[in-house]
């Protein structure tokens, strides 16, 4: 059975209809990347993936005894609040010494574990909080955004250490990103939202898929034409509708 | 032992301190310092109900400082910010109750409740402050992980199983308690600063949650001590004067932390 069955997932904030007619499982092994402009509702739809956030409507099913690995977008800790790295990772439950120390070099920062959260750099927060994740032997990772704010190499290094330990953890992985040429080449299938799932399937065939064109241009791989999408039209139940828009290519 | 007033006092004291210190942490994490005031303060509707209905005192103000816990999270599920919407029930509370006393034909001092009167505490007060404290601290205990996990972020907690709205309201329920045998030690308008005063004190001198809930928990403890002394030494008041050494140890703990260059 897949790890996690969604069906019929629609979420709504006030009047605004942010998701709906989502229809998603993800199976074991896979690494799946939703992709999608600002506002497509990403994050929303991994909350609810995650179980995070309440559908309002449909239903998300999790197999058995599934143990995710969630990793957010960033930790809004209060200053307040008193925490290392090293106590972070004992978040929720305490971990053996040797596990702790492993998941740290793991992530290469195990010079990092006595310092203080509210102190690290955003790329030393996203690898202690995959620590943490890995230290709970994830069937399946869940990424929102994991290399927003890393440089180029620091975000392909990001990935690269993502497909590692799909092998090494033999678990899932769905990510939520903006990255798309880097997320792409990293991916067994995307996932392209805008609302709605407006296309998925292996990287090469979103890649040539008439939709996901619309949302985000094909001349640069799509990297630039993110910030020009001019996806506007009204969605019907199953997008079978012309994507139309102004071409500026 | 218990049939002095001092001894009685101290145990009173040390008790709310103990279970003040403890909770402390969590208000200022959740930043719920005024909502904690606002409970506070509806103490004072509490003593007034517990003339009407002539239940406990304990129980009036318990069953207030609870629905003003309600009564605020039904009002800021909508539109208003929670600033506003805890300034109008906190002051609102406080002058509802004061009227409603006054109304009332029993022959209650305000002041007691206002600024608390430890050294009239009875055995059965004790006993109430006491079952609280150690409630208090079994909860924290059984629930410190969920609690943490919360803390830390929500979806962190959702995602780990954890159902932080239980932990919410297992807090709410703890401040209440607290704030109910509290009115007795320190009063309506002091005991917020015997949770948040412990807790800022002992911040910047830990380095985990768990630290930060037991040296808060130490200092609220001394500042009931040397509260008390000072009450019987200079003859002022004791809930304020306990206030007073928890603010001297906070300025004290501050600056040794500014001088460690922290």
């Amino acid at each position: 059975m897949s790890l996690i069955d969604a069906r019929g997932l629609e979420k709504r904030f006030g009047a605004d209809v942010v998701l709906h007619g989502v229809n998603l499982s993800i199976e074991r092994g896979e690494i799946v990347t939703i992709v999608g402009p600002n506002g497509s509702g990403k994050s929303t739809l991994l909350r609810m993936l995650a179980g995070a956030l309440q559908p309002s409507a449909g239903s998300v099913q999790h197999a058995k005894g599934l143990v995710i690995g969630y990793v957010p977008q960033k930790l809004a800790l209060d200053a307040s609040l008193p925490m290392t790295v090293r106590r972070f990772l004992d978040v929720p439950k305490r971990q053996p010494e040797a596990e702790v120390a492993q998941a740290l070099r793991r992530v290469s920062v195990e010079h990092l574990a006595q310092r203080s959260l509210d102190g690290l750099s955003g790329g030393q927060m996203q690898r202690v909080l995959l620590a943490r994740a890995l230290l709970q032997k994830p069937d399946i990772l869940m990424l929102d955004e994991p290399t927003q704010g890393l440089d180029q190499t620091g975000q392909a290094d990001f990935y690269r250490l993502i497909e590692e330990l799909r092998v090494e953890l033999d678990c899932s992985v769905l990510m939520v990103s903006h990255e798309l040429h880097v997320v792409m080449s990293a991916s067994d299938r995307v996932i392209c939202l805008n609302g709605h799932i407006c296309c998925e399937g292996t990287p090469e065939i979103v890649q040539s898929a008439p939709e996901y064109r619309a949302l985000f241009g094909s001349g640069t791989h799509g990297a630039l034409a993110l910030y020009r999408h001019e996806h506007d039209h009204v969605h019907d139940e199953n997008c079978a509708h012309d994507h139309a828009h102004e071409k500026a290519e | 032992m218990l049939d002095d007033f001092v001894t009685r006092a101290i145990l009173a004291a040390l008790g709310v301190a103990l279970a003040a210190g403890m909770l402390g942490p969590f208000v200022v994490w959740r930043r719920m310092a005024y909502f904690g005031d606002a409970m506070a303060h509806a103490a004072i509707l509490g003593v007034a109900l517990s003339l009407g209905f002539s239940v406990s005192v304990f129980c009036g103000v318990l069953i207030a400082a609870l629905l003003v816990a309600v009564l605020f999270l039904s009002l800021t599920q909508r539109t208003q910010t929670s600033d506003s919407a805890l300034g109008v029930i906190a002051h609102s509370a406080l002058a509802f109750g004061l009227v409603a006393v006054a109304l009332s034909d029993a022959q209650i001092d305000v002041e007691a409740y206002l600024f608390g009167d430890v050294l009239t505490v009875a055995r059965a007060d004790l006993a109430l402050i006491w079952s609280a404290a150690v409630l208090i601290a079994a909860w924290l205990v059984w629930r410190w992980r969920g609690l943490i996990t919360w803390v830390v972020s929500e979806d962190l907690a959702l995602t780990s199983g954890y159902r932080p709205k239980l932990e919410e309201i297992g807090l709410i329920v703890a401040l209440a308690l607290v704030v109910a045998v509290g009115i007795k030690a320190v009063g309506a308008l002091l005991i917020t600063a015997l949770l948040i005063i412990p807790a800022a004190s002992a911040r910047p001198h830990v380095r985990t949650p768990e630290g930060m809930a037991l040296l808060s928990a130490c200092f609220a403890m001394l500042a009931a001590l040397g509260g008390l002394k000072a009450a019987f030494l200079f003859d002022t008041p004791a809930g304020p004067s306990i206030v007073c050494v928890a603010a001297v140890v906070f300025a004290l703990s501050t600056g040794l932390a500014k001088l460690r260059g922290q």
